[in-house]
């Protein structure tokens, strides 16, 4: 919302013109002035000692009445090769949630795959599924998915809509979003609806993790979100869980990016698979060289997980990019995430830093990567993880 | 042909400290960047010219210093940059900023649109797509390889969260690029010296066809209601004793956690 500086408040200080990155604030008169630079980015509002810059909302003439009309919570079920992505349960689970607070049904959208998938969608908590097995969503295609979503979406008129920010949900749901002239919030990690107004609180991530925003859609319906997948929690299943199932037609939908095939990759892209492992064995410089990835490979093998890696260790060439954890790699989170040789630089943490345990093992007991870890070892990698990798296959053989 | 790059200009969050006790973000001193991806996407379009004969470029929707990214760009050899600025776009959010960069290309043009990932203060990615999406062109996300690239279509590969596709798509399109898919040239002497004297052009919602109501705050449905600092994580437990035990505790507590 536009800001504004209450001049009776305001010292003149200049505290908020030191935290402007935008350099849009001047003292005009012994008083904050905001200037047109202003990019509403709310810096100054939380660096003002005095409280003195507040947002005001400007009448815009919107049909919130409108809004009542939208009504359910709708999640979007990806498939890939014609299963259901595990990201969709966990969406029933947490769209199961909203649906029991708003007093309002959930729904599925399952494009491609089989009507037993949709069944099965049922009995993760979907009260209905629309369901459209066309040919045409056997491969991931944006155009018709996205199309058809908000075709969808402006027949039936859901409140909410999630769908996992995998590369497929964070890819499509722009264009519905765009399609449809309503918010769309990236990556949430956290959602509530707020009493009061019904709105759905929508909590993510940005600047590399190292802040938390808080975002509405107020004026507009639906609320779509794509939800970081492994924080929310799967609901319960039900064997016997009663639901519809609605057929949707799939006709005069256009594609006009095709996949016309796909590259296996004999780096073993396919098999890093990282958002899916309950288990990450990561390594970063302190490895110092391309073997010592075989040696998390073994580790990772006695514990089921996958072998993950920082950016240096794969700017240094030691592993492929796939690997690579955090901000400008993936985002993981784990049951368990054993960093081996990491220093834990913060476009690292942001990766991987809501694992459910996280072990470090350093040499340097001031790395800061020992401020998230569940517990910490310090002490050389080459001779700790040879060590777990013995006393693993022991316990493994002893029973 | 014409390429057109989507640039940002982003704080270096690799600078960005957090001040605690006010729960923000300090930004003073903090350099301001090309956001990384859009690195990568100027240097594909930079190679598609040299082998197709494009014009590039750069265009970006922001406040008047943002002016700096498009002189950078001209620096590495793009031809021109385009600056979309006024007061009218203060406060958008990825869908009143993608109306507003698919405005400006609706105006000059383009039959390759070349975004990056995602920017690192957002990080979202939501902006390419929606931009094509209002130009009713098709996209394809992360790509990682051009494998070819002719006047009416380009063939690309693109990274899944399973794989790699090969997607060919019909010209105009608009893709979006992830770090793999080139290694980003360094500016020349020549380069530097054509960014100082280049007239970078200043546009504003109503040179690009687009109301005030469509761009900036008044055109993003979504509002930042609170921001505030992640909760450090707790229980830190450093493990004592020999290595040996260290390693044996560390089992020891993971199998009574049931993670082994
Ligand atoms: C825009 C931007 C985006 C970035 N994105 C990412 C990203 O996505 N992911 C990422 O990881 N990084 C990213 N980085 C880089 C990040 O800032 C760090 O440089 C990187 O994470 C460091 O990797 P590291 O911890 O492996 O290496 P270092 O920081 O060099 O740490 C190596 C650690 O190993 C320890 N060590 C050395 N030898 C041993 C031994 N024998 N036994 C035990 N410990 C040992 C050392 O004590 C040290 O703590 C990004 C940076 C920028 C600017
Ligand atoms: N203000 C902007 N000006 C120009 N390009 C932008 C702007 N914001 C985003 N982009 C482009 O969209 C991509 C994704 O940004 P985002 O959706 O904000 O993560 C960036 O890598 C840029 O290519």
């Amino acid at each position: 919302m536009p800001l504004r500086v209450e001049k009776n408040k305001c010292t003149g200080c200049g505290a908020c013109i030191t935290e402007c990155p935008y350099d849009a604030i001047r003292i005009e008169g012994g008083k904050a002035e905001i200037g047109e630079y202003c990019q509403l980015c709310q810096t100054c509002v939380s660096s003002c000692a005095e409280g003195a810059i507040e947002e005001y909302s400007e009448d815009h003439n919107r049909d919130l009445d409108g809004l009542s009309a939208y009504n359910g919570i709708w999640i979007f079920a990806e498939q890939r090769a014609g299963r259901v992505a595990p990201v969709s349960f966990e969406l029933l689970g947490e769209g199961g949630k909203l649906a029991r607070k708003r007093g309002v049904a959930l729904s599925a959208v399952l494009f491609g795959a089989t009507r037993a998938e949709a069944l099965e969608l049922i009995r993760w908590g979907a009260d209905r599924v629309y369901f459209s097995g066309g040919d045409i969503f056997k491969n991931f295609e944006d155009e018709p998915n996205a199309r058809l979503l908000a075709s969808l979406i402006e027949e039936h008129r859901p409140e909410v809509v999630l769908a996992g920010a995998t590369a497929i949900g964070r890819s499509f749901l722009p264009r519905v979003a765009a399609r449809l002239r309503t918010g769309l919030t990236a990556d949430c990690t956290g959602l509530e609806i707020e009493p009061e107004t019904g709105n759905l609180i929508q909590t993510r991530p940005a600047y590399g993790g190292n802040i938390m925003a808080s975002i509405l859609s107020p004026n507009t319906r639906p609320q779509m979100a794509t939800v970081r997948p492994k924080v929310m929690k799967r609901g319960l299943y039900d064997e016997g869980r009663q639901g519809e199932i609605i057929e949707v037609k799939a006709e005069g939908l256009k594609s006009r990016a095709k996949v016309i095939g796909s590259v296996r990759d004999d780096e073993g892209e396919a098999k890093a698979n990282l958002q899916e492992a309950d288990v990450i064995v990561s390594g970063g410089r302190g490895l110092k060289c391309k073997e010592g990835f075989r040696m998390l490979a073994e580790l990772a093998g006695l514990v089921g997980g996958a072998v993950g890696a920082s950016r240096a260790a794969v700017d240094e060439g030691w592993i492929p990019y796939c690997h690579q954890v955090g901000q400008t790699g993936k985002t993981v989170a784990p049951k368990l995430y054993i960093a081996c040789g990491i220093s834990g630089a913060v476009q690292h943490l942001v990766g991987m830093q809501s694992a459910d345990i996280i072990v470090a093992i350093n040499k340097n007991a001031e790395a800061p990567i020992f401020n998230v870890a569940t517990y910490g070892l310090v002490g050389d990698l080459n001779e700790v993880v040879p060590l777990l990798i013995r006393k693993l296959k022991e316990r493994k053989n002893g029973g | 042909m014409k390429i057109v790059v989507c640039i940002k200009q982003v704080p270096d969050t690799a600078e960005v400290k957090i001040n605690y006790e006010t729960g923000t973000l300090v930004r003073e001193g903090v350099p301001s960047i090309i956001n990384p991806y859009d690195m990568h996407a100027i240097e594909a379009a930079l190679c598609l010219r040299e082998t197709l004969g494009a014009k590039v470029m750069a265009v970006t929707m922001g406040p008047p210093q943002a002016e700096a990214v498009l002189r950078e760009a001209v620096s590495l050899g793009v031809d021109e940059g385009l600056l979309v600025t006024g007061r009218e776009f203060a406060g958008g959010d990825t869908l009143a900023t993608a109306c507003a960069l698919s405005g400006v290309i609706r105006t000059i043009g383009a039959d390759l649109i070349i975004c990056g990932k995602q920017a690192i203060d957002g990080d979202t990615g939501q902006v390419g797509p929606a931009v094509a999406e209002f130009l009713d062109i098709p996209h394809v996300s992360y790509v990682r390889k051009i494998v070819e690239a002719a006047p009416g279509s380009i063939k690309v590969e693109r990274l899944m969260d399973e794989g790699v596709d090969v997607v060919q798509a019909e010209l105009p399109a608009l893709i979006t690029v992830v770090r793999e898919l080139n290694c980003p040239r360094l500016p020349s002497l020549k380069g530097k010296i054509a960014a100082k004297k280049a007239e970078i052009k200043k546009l504003s919602a109503s040179e690009i066809g687009l109301t005030p109501e469509v761009v900036g705050f008044n055109g993003s449905p979504t509002q930042v209601k609170k921001i505030f600092t992640p909760q450090p994580r707790g229980g830190r437990k450093m493990l004592e004793g020999s290595l040996e035990e260290q390693v044996e505790a560390l089992i020891h507590e993971l199998a009574e956690k049931k993670c082994l």
